[in-house]
This record gives C-alpha cells, sequence and structure tokens, in this order.
C-alpha cells in the first residue's frame, strides 16, 4: 500500500528553488489554485464569523502573546521542568538537537519495540524533520491517520498547508487516488464513500500498530500534559489504542501552566477552522496502569529554536501555534499554494519561521520577500506575531549575507542620493533624461531586463512629467 | 487650530505623480490653511526600510526629522508614508523622533480628524471604486476616512469595489522581486475594478495607483486610477 516513487515524489526531493522560481509552475496550475481560492475563502470567513462573537478576543489575543513570551523567556527553566513532570508521571524525556538526532532517537525506541510500522497523529514537527524518509529508510512504514496528510502521504506529495495539507486537491482527485491505492472500482466522489474508504483502511491500521507517533500541540510543564487538537478523533485513537506513544514536540510548544490550556483553546479553533470547538481536545499526563499506551516518549526539538531565540526581533515568531489563520488571509498564498515555499511552513508564519529555523541560508532566504508587506496575517494572528515587522527584519539579515544585486545597488545608490537636496534632485533630473527616449503619450511601455523588465512583464510604467512638484511650487513661488 | 501645514509630498508624488501634490496644496489652501514646502525634504525611507535596508532607513528618518521638526502639522498625500513615519520612525530612531511621527498625518487623516472636515467644497462628476491601501487600512488605520470624504463631494457616485481589502499587490519591491505573484494579485484586482463598472479607481496612495493604473494601461481598460487629493482638489 505504500505509494510508489513517483514523479511527484522526485519533485519533492529536488533541490528546492527560490520562491520567485518556484512561483510560476504553482501559478500555472489554475486548478489548484481555484481548490485554495475556495478553501481559504470559505475558512476565513468562517474564522471572521466565530471571531467577532468573543467580547474579550482582543483581551485572548494579548494573553495569548504574553503566556508565550513568558513561557519563551524563561524557556529552560520550563523545559528542565517538563522534562521532570512528564518523568514523574511515568514518560521519558529526550533531547534532540537537530532532525537528525530526533529522527535516529524515534527509529531506536520503534526499533526497541521489535516492530515495522507505526501510527502517526498529524504532526508537523515530523514533516518539518522528515521523520517519515527517515523511518522509511529504516524499514519503518509510518501511515498518516489524519485523513488529508493521508491523501498526501498516499500521492507521495508534500502537504500543502498547516492545517489543510491536501488543499490543493479535489474530491476528484481524491477518489482517484483512493480508488487506485485502496483497489475500490466503483467509488464515487461523495464525501461519505471516500471518508468511509479511508476508514476501513485506517481501523484496520489502530487496530494493528502498537507504536504511535504524535506532535504536540502544547505542553504543560507544571504537570507534564501533552496536548493535542484535531477534528477527526483518527488523533485520539494512535493516543489510547497503541501500546507506546512518542511524542515529537518543537521545545517552543511548551507552556508554563496547565490552566494556560484555557486561553489556548479559545484561541486555536476559532482561528484555526473558524470553529467555535475544536471537535476532538486529547491531553495525557505520563502513562496510567491498564489506560492507554504504556509507554511514551516525549522527544524534545530544537532545530534551529534555540537560534530564533537569541534574536529578539525574530523571536516572537515561535508564539505561534500553528493555525493557520496568516495564511488563509495571504494574498501571496492564495496564489500560489504552500508547495512554493518548500517548507512545512508556509505563508506568512512560514516566511518568517522557516528562514530563522534554518539561518537564513539556502531557498528559504528568498521567502521574507515573498510577501506585499499587506499585514492581513498580523490583523489575524491569536497571538499578536507581527509578522510584516518580522519580514523587514529577515530582509535585512538575508540583505546583510548576499551580496547585492541590480536591486541592492540600486537601492544603496538611492539612499545616498536621497542623503542630500542635490543628489535628490539630481536623481530626479537623471531619471527624467535617462527615459526621454523610451518614452511615448507619459508612458514606458518598453523596460530593459532586469527589475524594470520584470515590472513591465504585466504593467505600464508613467513616464516623468516635464516638471516635478518641486519645480512647480518654486515657479509658483517667484509668481507670488 | 491649526493654520498653517508643512507638506510632505513623496518621492514619489514629487517625481511622477506632481498632479497629486498640488491637488493637497490645493484643497488645504481652499480650506484656508497655509501650505509650507520645505525643500529639503527627500524620501521617508520606507522603500529601504522595508527592502532590508535598515541603515539608509534610519538615515533618512533622522534626515525627515531634521527637516520637519519645526512644524506643528506635516501632511503626506500617502497613506504607505505616513504609516513609515508614524508606525516606524520611534523604532529605527529609537524614539528620538522630536515628535514628528504624532505630528505626521495622511491627508484624510488630517482633513477628518485635524480639521474636523468632510465636505471640503470640491465637486466632481463620475462613478467611484475606492481601493483601501494596505498601509493605510492597516497599519495607519484611517478606518472610512477616505470614504467619508468622498461621500461629501457633490457628483461622486461611490460603487463597490469586491473584495476592496485585498493588496493590489504591489508591495515595493515585491512587485519585481517576486514579479509573477505580484502580477497574479494585479490580475484579480483588476477584474474587481471592471466588476465594479467604475469610471475611476481612487486610492491614498500614488504608489499603488501607479501599479494599479500601470496594470489597467496595459490591459487596455480605460478606467481612471485618480489620487484622493486629485477628487477633492477639483
Amino acid at each position: 500500500m505504500n505509494a510508489p516513487r513517483s514523479d511527484a515524489a522526485a519533485a519533492r526531493d529536488a533541490r528546492p528553488e527560490s520562491f520567485p522560481r518556484a512561483a510560476p509552475a504553482a501559478l500555472a496550475n489554475q486548478q489548484v489554485r481555484a481548490n485554495i481560492r475556495h478553501a481559504t475563502t470559505t475558512i476565513r470567513r468562517k474564522r471572521a464569523g466565530v471571531v467577532a462573537e468573543v467580547p474579550d478576543w482582543e483581551l485572548l489575543r494579548i494573553a495569548g502573546s504574553a503566556i508565550k513570551d513568558e513561557a519563551l523567556a524563561s524557556l529552560d527553566s520550563v523545559l528542565v521542568e517538563l522534562e521532570e513532570s512528564v518523568r514523574a508521571a511515568g514518560g521519558a524525556v529526550h533531547w534532540a538537537r537537530d532532525a537528525a538526532e530526533a529522527n535516529e532517537i524515534v527509529v531506536g525506541l520503534i526499533r526497541a519495540e521489535g516492530v515495522d510500522e507505526v501510527v502517526k497523529v498529524k504532526s508537523l514537527a515530523t514533516d518539518e524533520i522528515r521523520l517519515n524518509e527517515a523511518l522509511e529508510g529504516a524499514g519503518i512504514r509510518p501511515i498518516e491517520t489524519d485523513l488529508a496528510e493521508l491523501i498526501v502521504q498516499l500521492a507521495g506529495e508534500r502537504p500543502s498547508h498547516l492545517l489543510v495539507p491536501a488543499i490543493h486537491k479535489n474530491r476528484r482527485e481524491i477518489r482517484d487516488l483512493f480508488s487506485d491505492r485502496f483497489g475500490l472500482p466503483g467509488l464515487t466522489d461523495e464525501p461519505v464513500e471516500l471518508a468511509e474508504a479511508a476508514r476501513l483502511h485506517l481501523r484496520e491500521a489502530f487496530l494493528r500498530s502498537r507504536v504511535a507517533i504524535s506532535g504536540a500541540n502544547f505542553a504543560a510543564a507544571d504537570t507534564g500534559t501533552i496536548c493535542v487538537i484535531e477534528s477527526e478523533g483518527n488523533g485520539r485513537m494512535c493516543t489510547t489504542l497503541p501500546e507506546v506513544l512518542i511524542t515529537v514536540m518543537g521545545i517552543e510548544k511548551a507552556i508554563p501552566r496547565f490552566r494556560d490550556l484555557e486561553v489556548f483553546l479559545q484561541l486555536l479553533p476559532r482561528s484555526s477552522t473558524g470553529e467555535r470547538m475544536n471537535p476532538y481536545t486529547s491531553l495525557w499526563t505520563g502513562v496510567r496502569d491498564g489506560d492507554g499506551p504504556q509507554r511514551f516518549h516525549l522527544v524534545l526539538l530544537d532545530a534551529g529554536r534555540t537560534r530564533v531565540l537569541a534574536d529578539p526581533a525574530g523571536r516572537p515568531a515561535l508564539r505561534c501555534i500553528r493555525c493557520s489563520a496568516c495564511i488563509n488571509v495571504c494574498p501571496v498564498y492564495r496564489q500560489t499554494g504552500g508547495h512554493a515555499y518548500h517548507s512545512p511552513y508556509a505563508g506568512p508564519i512560514g516566511a518568517i519561521l522557516a528562514p530563522q529555523l534554518a539561518g537564513e541560508t539556502g531557498a528559504v532566504a528568498s521567502l521574507p520577500f515573498a510577501s506585499s508587506l499587506c499585514g492581513a496575517c498580523y490583523d489575524v494572528c491569536p497571538v499578536l506575531i507581527d509578522i510584516p515587522s518580522i519580514l523587514v527584519h529577515e530582509r535585512g539579515k538575508v540583505v546583510a549575507h548576499e551580496r547585492p544585486g541590480v536591486e541592492g545597488r540600486s537601492l544603496k545608490l538611492l539612499g545616498k542620493a536621497f542623503a542630500t537636496r542635490a543628489g535628490y534632485e539630481r536623481a530626479q533630473r537623471l531619471g527624467r533624461s535617462l527615459q526621454r527616449p523610451v518614452a511615448r503619450d507619459g508612458w514606458i511601455t518598453h523596460f530593459p531586463p532586469g527589475p524594470l523588465g520584470a515590472w513591465g512583464r504585466s504593467r505600464d510604467l508613467p513616464a516623468f512629467p516635464a516638471q516635478t512638484f518641486r519645480e512647480w511650487w518654486e515657479s509658483r513661488d517667484q509668481r507670488t | 487650530m491649526v493654520e498653517r501645514v508643512a507638506l510632505f509630498v513623496t518621492c514619489l508624488a514629487d517625481t511622477l505623480y506632481p498632479d497629486v501634490g498640488k491637488a493637497t496644496v490645493t484643497v488645504l489652501e481652499r480650506l484656508g490653511i497655509e501650505v509650507v514646502f520645505p525643500g529639503e525634504q527627500t524620501c521617508c525611507g520606507q522603500m529601504h526600510g522595508n527592502s532590508g535596508y535598515p541603515g539608509e532607513a534610519v538615515a533618512l528618518a533622522r534626515r525627515f526629522v531634521d527637516v520637519f521638526d519645526g512644524f506643528d502639522a506635516i501632511v503626506t498625500p500617502s497613506g504607505s508614508c505616513a504609516a513609515q513615519v508614524r508606525e516606524h520612525f520611534g523604532d529605527l530612531l529609537d524614539g528620538n523622533d522630536r515628535g514628528v511621527p504624532a505630528r505626521t498625518w495622511e491627508l484624510s487623516q488630517f482633513l477628518t480628524g485635524v480639521l474636523a472636515r468632510e465636505d471640503v467644497g470640491s465637486t466632481f462628476e463620475g462613478t467611484v471604486a475606492y481601493h483601501p491601501t494596505c498601509h493605510s487600512l492597516r497599519l495607519l488605520r484611517v478606518g472610512d476616512a477616505p470614504l467619508r470624504l468622498l461621500q461629501a463631494v457633490p457628483g461622486v457616485e461611490l460603487v463597490e469595489l469586491p473584495d476592496a481589502e485585498e493588496c493590489c499587490g504591489f508591495g515595493g519591491t515585491f512587485a519585481v522581486k517576486n514579479a509573477d505573484v505580484s502580477a497574479a494579485m494585479l490580475d484579480e484586482k483588476i477584474a474587481a475594478i471592471t466588476a465594479s463598472g467604475a469610471e475611476c479607481v481612487c486610492a491614498c496612495d500614488s504608489s499603488c495607483l501607479m501599479h494599479i493604473g500601470g496594470g489597467l494601461r496595459r490591459r487596455g481598460i480605460a478606467v481612471r486610477p485618480v489620487h484622493l487629493a486629485e477628487i477633492l482638489a477639483s
């Protein structure tokens, strides 16, 4: 039943491209764009409706960001407290510096149980570290149990949205996939039938598998309680049926106190799925005799998070509770979908988180520029992450690393020119004389290659008028 | 009561859209305000700040404060430049902004907020779709100030712009660094403008209007981009 190696899988593993290079392929796929437009429009409308119902929403946002900031400011002690609480409740805690270490720990734990198959709860942290590939490499078969993650896994693709991983696929495509992979030629694209097909496939896996892997939405340091929020109940199956449960969580998911959940359980479902309450909230604290998994392992993942923590201007990105509200309102994501980001963290939050986790190098260094800074993301963020400001901060870090191109050199020159009145006015006169040969009827319609050419692919540019405002002002002054 | 203002015309309007600057002067003078134009002004540094060049942005912010420090009110026909001054100068200058940001006003905010005027004695003929630019809407929070001004103009027939609050795709250097995505966003905005049936698309930022207007012209669509100041000055 494992997905055969397909072209999609090959593409998925290819060297990631920068966002502007990846975007044209995404833009050319009208089907995916239509699916994404439809899905994000629906979710954002639902979100706006249920958020408007909460009279103290703004106070909740402030509380959520304050709790997260408190946890981040004292993360060293919060994590040690979490470790002690989990151990006291009968769980084991493992610390992983990076993806490779985390994968090694998880593979080791599964091997120790002597199994070659695990069921998985939807988890971004395990997407981030590419745990499934590490498991497959070790001869262990991971079975995604979140319906959308299952669809993506069966198709040999990567998720394209934090919360709705298969947002790029429609019912017909899912029917074809299930029909092929499950051997159900008569399957229709009715949601009820599709869900039933997935249910039969997954129920067998739940009953068969002895080990489950999950992520975590929150982990309360004072009690050692892990919290997973989901809609389908398949996560609940994973956290209760198998004998062994392994939870991989980024260290920024720790919150100081169990009672802090009160705030986040209000913020998260309304922001993410636009629901007043999510259908399943699973909470577990270590292990309990005869009830649920008998062995529990918590893997604490750094993978760049302490680097983010060290930068006060970028740090608020670690408040993120992965609701995806920012993604659903983002006009850039709306055009491209998630795959162009080449990171499990797409959209505005991905554009600030992915480069910070990776140290602003490689293809993800293009992500902070993949925004028009329209600010819609900040308006909806339940933990008040000023995403536009962090985007700008990250741009500065990338620019400082890179050799300046045409744009960089032009901005440096303009910066120098604008430092004095004489330089500024000289630049105005220079611009006017340079454009004279190409301007027609007050417009420029043909452009040289480079940044101007990029503008000119879809837009004309007004020509410099005969007189600047300041020239007019001076002439007027002389008249009066 | 403010009787004298300094005009910050913006580098873009100064260079490419002098009519927007002239219109701003016309409106303010019609209301009995004395307008001063400090010739030392250049640019607020937004382009540098937003593109990842904080050093240049700080230098230009410092220059702006030096040039405009002596005025009780500074008025600018740009939501995004006003937002750069009001929302970002404090951080860029570590608070050493001599109170200039708090005295800097986008035109519609100045007219409705400081002068408490909505009818500024204009007349205009035509159907108008108002596009709330991102920085005027979400950073500066001008709210419905531009709409109230437009509603008070005899002859302006406001028509609804579908998904008005969506970005037009300009975003400064975004329009060239991510030109394909920017163009796709512009396509949606232009489709909305066309669907509105308006003769004019109006906004508080020359930069967004340059983007929308350049797109309209390339596509041969006869909708006229017009700055709020130009309608108010007519």
